[in-house]
């Protein structure tokens, strides 16, 4: 379980947010709802580790995720703003290099492809891929490499119907697998049985 | 240790997909040493004077120009946080990009070397020691810009603040190289230069890494 | 006292207010009596004649860029590790006096040269090092400009001066090593043919007057600092309610 304790954010010198608490356990998806500036991209990558909080405590089965946080950063993968997909390299080599670095074989990339619809793009550099293309390939790294708790930072973003319904489809799988999802988001995922935490301006 | 060499061959295989970045450091040297002759004149004897110094100036202005696509890149399109994620050592991941900066940049510029030397008409003595210094001391040129090139992501045209960071760091590394040369060159023994050098380059391999992943995260928040 | 005692800021300042008349007061007594020494007691020097009287600016200069580059130093290594707010603003604020010393050394060195080896610049490995220096300071500066978000940038530059705090022996070592391969030991060195007692107190005290002018401009500065945080608090909170 995933569990975040009373909770405050810095952003330059202003607090964005304080005194949040959040827990998400296996199978369940929590989406971050608010206006813009409310703090669900901070919140995000304070959970990834990318930013320190400036008060609280997060916790992974009740374990200090402060004392290791290398440890947290292997089993969660975070989608943010940028695709981190190189136009040198084609689909399948960008996907691959992601799940190499985070130690995974390369015997689920197919089944990401496909998973994203982006099967017929194996050997397409990125560089010629169209925007929604391009994040489908960011997203299919979800599924090239096992983690357990997922960050999503508007993750549909550019996609079309029907990469959202390959979004919907990949994380009823991960929460059946006992996965984790934190996705911030204004438009509706359709996903069923979501815990909802709502964040309010400062 | 997987995820670290599958960082390196991200970046080795990233550095001949996208190409040109050596072949322009290789060409940046070439040409810096062709401007001096031009300058102080074609007289063999002061070239073969000189040019212990400015082979190494030159190197170590082409490692220095080369250092802006060590983060630059991989910070813009999100690249380096995923990496930062990978759940390895944040030194570790600078350490990885650090060697594969040396092996696209730094070990050109060593084979290179010899024969801008012979273009110097730098003493025959001398190429042994030019060799070694090269071999020893452009890794040190990776390790001490890794740090300026981490603190300067975040600047919007950070080249030149960049240059100024990073060169006075850089004179200790210039200092033992020449004279390891000059040493051989006039028949002394350059062993003493050479350990130092070594020195440096082996301070550096621990401690550059660490100020860097400081700063890379700091560039993250 | 807890390490955060005056970290509060308002306690600061008052404090800072207080101490800064009485440094900036003695500061100038010294200054009056080191120049009087300097300039009138001590005698000329029988080989250099009056021009040996530049060091007693230059060499308590000299001493001073170092000093600043040590506070500097410390104040960053203070803020990285246990981020003692006020800690970031005293490295901030050193790094220009520094600065200034540093270029003082280095215009009174060229002075100091003229007449001794008869050209404006040498490459004196002491006035070579506290080049490197001048160099080492203003890229602390700029780093402290270029980074618009001042708890970010206050980082950043505490790692370069830590990074620079470890090189700075270093390069000393390196240029001494180098001035000594280049130049024979014939030529008089600046830091003084063997200093002698009359010329020794006075030295002293203008390197005290020095140090109480760093701590009087380092309280205005950084008093001037967090004003200026104030306001921009101030103006933010205005803009955002």
């Amino acid at each position: 379980m995933f569990q975040g304790r009373d909770i405050a954010c810095d952003r330059g010198e202003r607090r964005i947010f304080s005194g949040l608490d959040f827990q998400v356990s296996p199978g369940q998806a929590l989406v971050l709802r608010g206006p813009n500036g409310c703090g669900k991209t901070t919140l995000l990558r304070t959970a990834a580790t990318l930013l320190k909080a400036a008060a609280g405590k997060l916790t992974w089965n009740g374990a200090d995720i402060a004392e290791d946080p290398e440890e947290h950063r292997a089993r969660l993968h975070f989608i943010g703003h940028q695709d981190a997909v190189k136009g040198a390299l084609t689909v399948r080599e960008n996907i691959a290099v992601w799940a190499k670095v985070r130690g995974a074989t390369e015997d689920r990339i197919e089944a990401a492809m496909s998973a994203f619809d982006i099967a017929h793009l194996t050997d397409t550099p990125a560089q010629y891929l169209s925007a929604g293309q391009h994040r489908r390939t960011a997203l299919a790294r979800l599924v090239a490499s096992p983690a357990a708790l997922w960050l999503l930072d508007e993750p549909t973003v550019s996609l079309d119907a029907d990469g959202t319904a390959c979004l919907q489809r990949a994380i009823a799988a991960h929460r059946a697998d006992k996965g984790m999802v934190m996705a911030a988001t204004h438009i509706e995922l359709g996903l069923d049985d979501v815990e909802i935490l709502q964040l309010k301006l400062q | 240790m997987r995820a670290f060499q599958a960082i390196i061959a991200r970046d080795l295989l990233l550095a001949v997909r996208q190409g040109g970045a050596t072949f322009l450091a290789l060409v940046f040297f070439l040409l810096t040493v062709t401007l001096f002759p031009l300058g102080i004149g074609p007289e063999p004897a002061i070239l073969a004077r000189v040019a212990p110094g400015v082979l190494w100036v030159a190197a170590l202005l082409a490692a220095m120009l080369s250092l802006d696509r060590l983060f630059q890149a991989d910070f813009e399109d999100g690249s380096l946080e995923q990496l930062t994620l990978s759940g390895l050592p944040v030194s570790l991941i600078v350490l990885a990009k650090i060697i594969t900066h040396w092996l696209t940049t730094g070990l050109p510029l060593l084979l290179a070397a010899p024969v801008l030397a012979v273009l110097l008409n730098m003493n025959s003595e001398g190429f042994t020691a030019l060799l070694l210094t090269m071999l020893i001391g452009t890794p040190a040129l990776s390790l001490i810009g890794a740090i300026g090139a981490a603190l300067t992501l975040t600047v919007r045209r950070g080249g030149v603040l960049l240059s100024l960071l990073v060169l006075p760091l850089y004179i200790p590394v210039l200092i033992f190289g020449v004279s390891a040369i000059d040493a051989a060159v006039h028949g002394l023994n350059a062993k003493p230069h050479l350990l130092l050098l070594a020195a440096l380059t082996m301070a550096a391999i621990p401690l550059c890494p660490w100020a860097a992943a400081a700063a890379v995260k700091l560039s993250l928040e | 006292m807890s390490m955060h005692y005056f970290a509060n800021p308002a306690r600061f300042t008052r404090l800072a207010a207080r101490i800064q008349p009485w440094a900036g007061g003695l500061a100038a007594i010294l200054l009056l009596v080191g120049l009087y020494l300097a300039l009138v007691v001590v005698p000329a020097d029988y080989q250099q004649g009056d021009t040996v009287r530049i060091m007693f600016v230059h060499v308590p200069s000299a001493w001073m860029a170092m000093f600043c580059y040590s506070f500097l130093a410390v104040a960053s290594a203070v803020g990285l590790i246990w981020k003692h707010p006020l800690a970031d603003l005293a490295a901030k604020a050193s790094a220009p006096i520094g600065a200034g010393f540093t270029f003082l050394a280095l215009v009174t060195g060229s002075l100091w040269g003229k007449p001794m080896w008869g050209a404006w610049w040498v490459w004196d490995a002491r006035l070579t090092s506290v080049l490197i220096l001048f160099f080492l300071y203003l890229g602390y500066m700029a780093l402290w400009q270029a980074i618009e978000d001042s708890q970010k940038a206050g980082k950043a530059a505490a790692v370069l001066a830590l990074v620079g705090a470890v090189n700075v022996p270093i390069i000393k070592f390196s240029v001494d090593w180098w001035n000594t391969l280049h130049q024979p030991a014939s030529v008089l060195r600046m830091d003084g043919p063997a200093i002698h007692p009359t010329m020794l107190w006075p030295l002293l005290i203008m390197a005290l007057a020095f140090k109480a002018y760093f701590v009087a401009l380092l309280l205005a500065r950084m008093r001037m600092e967090l004003n200026l945080r104030r306001i921009r608090a101030l103006r933010l909170a205005e803009r955002t309610s």
